[in-house]
């Protein structure tokens, strides 16, 4: 499914935190969304799926505007997203994240007539368990869970409600530099075969040139410049207000 | 664990029933048999408490309203009307459940500290009325006049056997109901709603809805308790309303556990036990009480049976 923005703009108390944002992520594409702290990246996220209400805009989705959508809604639409701090049900286990998910989903949450879990919603668990790499811990509590498969938990919760666009707030903080790849090998091997419209917010710059096809870059609110990683590189207005400021600090 | 966890569960119950009931057959004596009636009551009230505080997150500190409520209504159409004894209870029950739902649909909306406090205000409002309604209610002499005990399937509960079988019954069938429902989907959803509420209202969750579907369980099982407590006190008191009440619901529910389903039933058994007991010896039984309730807090930091449960795992549901 092709996710279409236009002219969304939110304000948060005078100040323009999305200031008229328009961007086309065509269907299937894998695409990512950087700019400096503060750039409004997380805000677009929870405009798109819908946690806050954006002053005026479309974001339309496979051409139908779903702006006026709650985010019950949207998530039925097909819109998944998952967290910059990986967000679970730390109680519970892996599997049970995933099975109430799956539930929930389904729209049987307020069911009081069987046991936990209905009829085929186990076999739906384990399949996203399997896709992602978490059936070796299935049984274990998200709460003592390594903090990359915290992470791919949360992921694996917006799966199991088989999202057409995944949104990824950086999938990979609070990671050392060896478990990052990993885990954005995995994101891309799950865009390949799940065939997802991707977008991931991300500031570690090797993986987003290496792994996305386009790249949008907000700054104070607005898109800065969109283009493939070789454009984006070279272009002298990223560099000056992000890429560039990068390098000094480092 | 595998294959029928509701056989499981109902057999459990059976078994806890047949000992229960096996008990005096064996050997009569009238301060065990109040002590189950009690206890029965008193279950049904902190196991139905749980399923908001230990399940949901939501602690209410007006529960003892629902109890009231119950009692109340079930002594009342027993005193107004010929109902038999089974369709007045059910009666009961229903007015609480409606009067859970009113209250919970001004309630459930709120964050956890007005939740509780809100709770709390409309129960001391009901405790007011019942005071004040002293033509309907008795005032603070409580419901006079007794219960009248209609003979029910050749049961005659005034003989103390037979109420103690009574409440027995229903108890078990009562704590079977609320297990069934904490195990059920919805019950998951609950869990979910505690442990992380934004993440499940992202999944299609309706956080109201959900809550005072809660509430209004919760208030129809405390009023079923209610019942109990009614038939045995054979009337209705204020005090059975009271916030003091509801504070007695929830130490059981922290001296028994909040993690494990019977946790609350552990609790009640240990509440009134040493009420029993310490009474006996001292009036301060509250200082007592006071002291026991801090041990287990600073000692074990959670309630007997999470404790059993976290010390060996996997041995103990």
């Amino acid at each position: 499914m092709k996710l279409e923005i236009k002219n969304l703009t939110k304000t948060f108390g005078g100040v323009r935190a999305i200031d008229d944002i328009s961007l086309h992520f065509p269907s299937g594409s894998l695409s990512a969304v950087i700019g400096p702290n503060g750039a409004g990246k997380s805000t677009f996220f929870n405009l798109i799926s819908g946690a806050f209400a954006a002053d005026s805009g479309e974001v339309l989705l496979d051409g139908r505007n779903i702006l006026r959508l709650s985010k019950t809604e949207r998530m039925h639409r097909g819109i998944g997203r998952a967290f910059q701090v990986a967000s679970c049900f730390p109680t519970m286990t892996v599997a049970e994240n995933l099975m109430a998910s799956v539930t929930a989903h389904l729209g049987r949450w307020g069911n009081l007539a069987c046991r936990f879990p209905p009829p085929g919603v186990r076999e739906r668990a384990d399949t996203v368990m399997e896709l992602v790499g978490l059936t070796q811990v299935a049984n274990v509590r998200a709460a003592i869970l390594s903090h990359g498969d915290q992470k791919l938990l949360d992921i694996a919760i917006a799966l199991a409600l088989e999202p057409k666009v995944l949104l990824l707030d950086e999938p990979t903080a609070g990671m050392g530099p060896e478990e990052r790849w990993r885990m954005i090998e995995r994101v891309r091997a799950l865009w390949e075969q799940q065939k997802l419209t991707l977008v991931f917010i991300e500031h570690d710059m090797d993986i987003v040139f290496k792994v996305a096809s386009t790249i949008r870059v907000l700054c104070y609110g607005r898109v800065l410049a969109e283009g493939t990683p070789d454009e984006i590189r070279s272009n002298p207005a990223v560099i000056e207000a992000y890429l560039g400021t990068e390098a000094d600090a480092a | 664990m595998k294959g029928r966890p509701g056989l499981r569960d109902a057999a459990m119950a059976i078994l806890a029933l047949i000992v229960v009931l096996a008990i005096p057959l064996l050997h009569r004596s009238p301060a065990f048999e109040d002590f189950i009636i009690r206890l029965s009551a008193m279950a049904l009230f902190a196991t139905s408490l749980n399923l908001l505080v230990g399940n949901t997150g939501m602690v209410s500190f007006g529960h003892g309203l629902f109890y009231g409520l119950g009692a109340y209504a079930f002594a009342l159409t027993m005193q107004m009307t010929d109902l038999p004894l089974p369709a007045a209870a059910v009666v009961a029950v229903l007015v609480t459940a409606f009067g859970a739902l009113g209250v919970g649909a001004i309630c459930v909306r709120l964050s956890t500290d007005y939740f509780a406090f809100i709770t709390l205000a409309v129960q001391m409002l009901f405790y007011s009325i019942i005071i004040s309604w002293q033509s309907l209610t008795g005032g603070d002499q409580g419901l006079r006049g007794g219960i009248p005990r209609r003979e029910i399937f050749g049961f005659e509960l005034a003989s103390q056997l037979h109420l103690y079988q009574f409440c027995a019954v229903i108890a078990v069938f009562g704590l079977l109901a609320l297990r069934h429902i904490t195990a059920s989907p919805f019950g998951q959803t609950l869990r979910m709603i505690r442990d992380n509420e934004s993440r499940a209202s992202f999944l299609g969750i309706v956080m109201w809805r959900a809550r005072l579907i809660a509430f209004t369980i919760a208030g129809a099982f405390a009023g079923l308790g209610g019942v109990l407590a009614a038939l045995f006190v054979s009337g209705a008191y204020p005090e059975l309303a009271d916030w003091p009440n509801s504070g007695q619901a929830i130490f059981a529910v922290m001296l028994g556990g909040i993690n494990s389903f019977l946790g609350p039933v552990l609790g009640a058994m240990i509440l009134l036990a040493l009420n029993d007991v310490v009474t006996r010896f001292t009036e301060y039984h509250g200082l007592v009480l006071g002291m026991v309730i801090l041990a287990f807090a600073l000692g074990l930091r959670r309630g007997v049976l999470d404790f059993l449960r976290l010390a060996w795992p996997g041995h103990l549901k």
